[in-house]
């Protein structure tokens, strides 16, 4: 007789499904898989490493990089753990802001999460319809910071500068008519807050046209419930965070548990799943999507109230303005130690983390003394994710992997760093 | 000695004025897709070749015809290079005996229905071949999937085929239109309509489109059964896929919507005023609203899980069609209504 084996199929790295550079080998029986090995690895850029050999400020631009999907959240784990060490308080407008920028965050990668989810799932159109309002977010970042994607905003000890009065407004081309131009323009005549606020009225409506078409239907909840179930305390066993263990049920959120920022001063509620399943994962997704929102109109509505500094007035870590930097000496000195030497933190350790929109993002420096961190460690919520893949997949059949896959909402900049 | 030539160089000549159209068609069918589905998704689809981007189709083909063919190792060459010959072979024979209008059929034979049914389950043979020629893991996953997918299929399609041929008292597909004239209310999707809607349901699923694409499932194996396929080789399974909604949605048409027929037929005022437009207008509208509802369902619907669609077929959709048919049967034995007469 023969002897009959599991069939072996090498799932990606290069894989519409497997969300970046993933490889995945699956034991198959049929068409069930019996084991799930992810094999991490080829995004690995050093990121650690390479903050050891630079000032503190020239790495801020690295975190961007790390999950290239939540750029702002990343940034500010990495600044608060150098404020916690230089014990610097940070501007009450700058923690709005940093703040309102985090939730922007969290709605830029929960879109981006169920575009690329419902891909995965065969809906396509999802994927285009969050990707027009990522647009506007996009364009926040861009009018703040001049890049799109990787800010680079946050500095230790506010932000690198207040929110601008106008937004770029397009202009009449070959392919746009002066009217349709305008129409496009409709929202961006005013200030950035007002820009803002104008989409913080609009997404709620968009947020329901997404759950018209996913969840209340029969294909989209067949193929999500019951798939990739996590006990609560297997959630906790695993270091599971984010919306992970909130889906499965633990109402875990920094944010309410550990306030930092102004998060005690806003209103906002955490959303908690029953089952644990992929379902109540989309679910948590979505409603996060809602709360956010509620945060960032309250943050537009303080900011808009109270004008004030955005950055600390300690010039041994930010920067002097340019202006006096033209005819005061010491500004001029302080502008030169800080853009060559840097500064240095004082001996110690700290751990700062945020809830990141995929879970506990932590940052672990520990510093010497000198200009540049002795060591630093990211714990990368994706990390502890996705070393459960093969317990969420075990007896499921290869469509679910998928699913399983896009709903721990994987990203490899983060962890491969 | 000459007259049998002749015979067959007319039906030659026959064959080549339906098929040459149909390749056209649906090229242009794949550029209709791509611009439907960009307009539900909010994009304007391919503009830049041509007016509007109406050369797209004939782009695509020439970039598709100038590629290279790769052959993967260790495959099995003759089976590789037949697969998309046996896929897109049958997808066009059955055109033979679609009735376009009354008179324009190129073989007006009884057992149409029969060969259609016969044609349509034969195009399962080049995703199989396709599959297990590439020699590859994900190719044979496709290839399996879709072969357990079409033969649970055909029989829910079968079944459905029958309440029409029940009702129709024929196989002949002119007949079984003709025996639909005299309004919009003798045709067979009022009667049938549980049926209908299976057939439609499963032709959805036979020519593998969402939601039942688990045989392409771009983001579970990648692209099934032709994921190995390159150049033209590629393009003839797509334009065997294409030829197959376009074929269905005009059998959909032929057997519930009452074909040729004008559906104005019979109305007083109506009926005299579009009696001028020709039958084939009226079919071919019918026909791409079908052609329409494939792309308007793929671009909303979630894909299925390959054993759901199992679970479909057989659990819900085949005793549908079996207690239709009981009450179909019961509609011809007792005459009821205009339709089973």
């Amino acid at each position: 007789m023969t002897e009959l084996r599991n069939y072996t199929l090498n799932f990606g790295p290069q894989h519409p499904a497997a969300h970046g550079v993933l490889r995945l080998v699956l034991e198959l029986d049929g068409e069930v898989v019996q084991r799930a090995d992810p094999h991490i690895g080829l995004l690995h850029r050093g990121t650690e490493k390479l903050a050891e050999t630079k000032p503190y400020n020239q790495s801020i631009g690295y975190m961007d990089r790390l999950d290239y999907v939540s750029m702002l959240c990343n940034e500010h784990a990495y600044v608060m753990s150098i404020e916690k060490l230089l014990g610097i308080q940070v501007p009450k407008r700058a923690q709005y802001i940093r703040v309102m920028f985090d939730e922007i965050t969290r709605i830029l990668n929960h879109l981006l999460w169920l575009g690329a989810s419902a891909l995965d799932i065969g809906a396509m159109s999802m994927f285009l319809y969050c990707f027009r309002e990522r647009e506007d977010l996009m364009d926040c970042y861009e009018a703040v910071s001049g890049a799109r994607m990787h800010a680079a905003y946050y500095r230790p000890g506010g932000v690198y500068r207040d929110l601008p009065a106008s937004m770029p407004l397009y202009e009449p081309s070959q392919w746009h008519s002066a009217k349709q131009v305008a129409k496009m323009n409709e929202t961006r005549e005013g200030s950035m807050l007002d820009f803002i606020e104008a989409f913080t009225d609009r997404f709620p409506g968009c947020v329901d046209e997404y759950e018209t078409l996913l969840t209340e239907n029969r294909i989209w909840k067949q193929r999500t419930v019951g798939i990739g179930v996590v006990e609560p305390e297997r959630a906790l066993a695993l270091g599971f965070t984010g919306v992970m263990a909130r889906g499965s049920g633990i109402e875990w959120d920094l944010r309410k548990k550990q306030p930092y920022e102004v998060y005690d001063e806003v209103e906002f509620d955490v959303p908690v799943g029953a089952t644990g399943d992929s379902y109540d994962r989309y679910l948590v997704r979505v409603e996060e999507m809602r709360q956010s929102n509620r945060i960032i109109k309250q943050c537009v509505n303080w900011l808009r109230d109270n004008p004030g500094p955005v950055i600390v007035g300690n010039h041994k870590v930010a920067p002097p303005s340019r202006v006096k930097m033209k005819e005061d000496m010491e500004s001029l000195i302080h502008h030169f130690k800080l853009f060559t030497e840097g500064y240095c933190i004082p001996e110690g350790e700290a751990y700062a983390a945020v809830e990141h929109p995929k879970g506990e993002f932590g940052i672990y420096l520990v510093s010497d003394g000198a200009n540049k961190p002795y060591r630093l460690k990211i714990r990368a919520p994706g990390f502890s994710h996705l070393s459960a893949m093969n317990e969420m997949c075990k007896g499921h059949m290869i469509a679910d992997a998928v699913t399983v896959l896009s709903s721990l909402d994987i990203v490899f900049g983060e962890i491969d760093r | 000695m000459l007259d049998p030539i002749l015979q067959l160089l007319w039906i030659v000549i026959k064959i080549l004025i339906i098929v040459l159209p149909l390749l056209g068609v649906v090229a242009y069918y794949t550029l209709a897709e791509r611009k439907v589905i960009g307009f539900i998704q909010l994009r304007v689809g391919p503009n830049r070749v041509g007016f509007k981007g109406l050369f797209q189709p004939i782009a695509d083909g020439l970039k598709l015809l100038t590629k290279e063919l790769i052959f993967p190792t260790k495959s099995n060459k003759y089976l590789f290079v037949i697969a998309p010959v046996m896929a897109i072979a049958p997808s066009l024979a059955a055109w033979a005996v679609v009735p376009f209008s009354p008179h324009l059929v190129l073989s007006n034979v009884n057992a149409g229905l029969l060969y259609v049914l016969a044609m349509t389950s034969l195009g399962i043979y080049g995703v199989l071949f396709a599959g297990w020629a590439s020699n590859s893991k994900y190719a044979i996953y496709g290839a399996l999937r879709s072969a357990a997918q079409m033969v649970s299929y055909e029989i829910a399609m079968g079944f459905s085929l029958i309440g029409v041929l029940l009702a129709a008292n024929s196989t002949n597909l002119s007949d079984i239109v003709m025996r639909q004239s005299g309004g919009i209310w003798h045709w067979y999707f009022i009667p049938l309509f549980p049926l209908f809607l299976v057939y439609w349901i499963s032709a959805v699923a036979e020519t593998n489109r969402a939601p039942f694409d688990v045989a392409e499932g771009e983001s579970e194996i990648v692209a099934g059964f032709h994921v190995e396929y390159s150049g033209i080789m590629f393009g003839v399974f797509f334009l065997a896929e294409y030829a197959n909604m376009l074929l269905l949605s005009i059998l959909v048409a032929t057997l519930f919507m009452g074909g040729w027929l004008s559906p104005f037929q019979g109305i007083p005022v109506l009926g005299a005023l579009f009696s001028f437009v020709p039958g084939i207008l009226w079919l071919f509208l019918k026909a791409g609203f079908f052609a329409f509802v494939y792309l308007w369902i793929r671009a909303t619907f979630p894909r299925y899980r390959y054993d759901q669609i199992m679970r479909l077929g057989w659990k819900v959709l085949i005793p549908v069609t079996i207690v239709w048919l009981v009450v179909a049967s019961f509609g011809v034995h007792f005459h009821i209504g205009p339709w089973f007469s």
